[in-house]
């Protein structure tokens, strides 16, 4: 027989990268990590932050990256009974120089208003950043159900 | 480690994210008497965000409105970039001499925006479309008394 539920979730990958290299895939990212927010069972509230910082953090990318390249790896995360989305930014270059500076709200070297990194921190349950100069730079986000 | 070496630049075979890229929608600009209303949806991108603020600033000039409602009711996700050209684009329409409005926060997105640092502080915001129009009609009606429309927010 048939299973009778209804809408039952599509089956995402363990992991999805997406190709960051232009501005359509800031879409990609968000509606990609949205797949697996919802997958994870978050609420809207936290599927909202965590979407948004992995629109900041793509722009991040896209805006500073050598070329504008990078990648975005977005999987589900598990401890324990909590469920979660983990999201990993990764950029091969130039890296960043000051980490203390860039995460201080208010700094851009581009002009912008500087909330990327330090906005998406507060947006998240945790974040960690790794980046050195000729090193690239590595973001990696999580956001759990509870 | 919850963040697993599993992740790095070099991992191979990079996919396009699920499904096909969404597609970025534009938004249709409603006349209602004095004033125009825009509203937005779907996914928008920053080209399109950036298009809608220079059809929005050139059809209230064009048509010498009193005033402009951007309806963001329909976006689940509005981020820095979204919302700085959304205040910028309320501070043009003034600057024009009409009155704007965003209406139509989602909760979520309200809280999303001050926990980013977004300051949505110099724009005038309203609950949904109505609340709005009420607004503009008001601030229209103290412009006309104070003798000018930057008195308050």
């Amino acid at each position: 027989m048939t299973a009778t539920v209804e809408n039952p979730p599509a089956d995402l990958l363990a992991v999805t990268t997406v190709t960051i290299e232009g501005e359509s895939d800031l879409l990609r990212v968000r509606s990609t990590v949205r797949a697996y927010a919802r997958q994870a069972g978050l609420g809207l509230t936290a599927t909202t932050k965590v979407v948004t910082a992995g629109s900041e953090l793509a722009r991040n990318i896209l805006r500073y990256a050598t070329g504008g390249q990078g990648v975005a790896h977005i999987e589900e995360a598990a401890s324990g009974q909590r469920r979660g989305v983990q999201d990993v930014f990764a950029d091969p270059g130039p890296g960043i120089a000051d980490l203390d500076q860039a995460m201080r709200s208010g700094f851009s070297t581009a002009g912008s208003l500087g909330l990327g990194l330090p906005g998406s921190r507060r947006l998240v349950d945790e974040f960690s950043i790794d980046s050195a100069p000729g090193r690239g730079t590595r973001v990696a986000i999580c956001q759990w159900d509870r | 480690m919850l963040f697993s070496s599993r992740c790095g630049w070099s991992r191979p075979g990079p996919s396009r994210g699920i499904g096909p890229a969404p597609v970025p929608d534009t938004a249709a600009i409603m006349h209602m008497g004095p004033d125009l209303l825009v509203t937005l949806h779907g996914e928008l991108d920053d080209r399109t965000v950036e298009s809608i603020e220079r059809d929005l600033t050139s059809e209230v000039a064009r048509t010498h409105s009193r005033g402009a409602l951007i309806d963001v009711s329909a976006l689940d996700v509005v981020d820095s970039f979204a919302a700085r050209v959304l205040a910028r684009l309320v501070r043009m329409i003034r600057m024009l001499g009409a009155e704007a409005a965003i209406v139509g926060i989602r909760p979520a997105v309200a809280i999303t925006l001050v926990e980013l640092g977004v300051s949505m502080a110099d724009v005038t915001t309203a609950l949904n479309a109505e609340q709005g129009m009420a607004r503009l009609r008001r601030m229209r009606a103290d412009g006309s008394v104070r003798g000018g429309h930057d008195s308050h927010g």
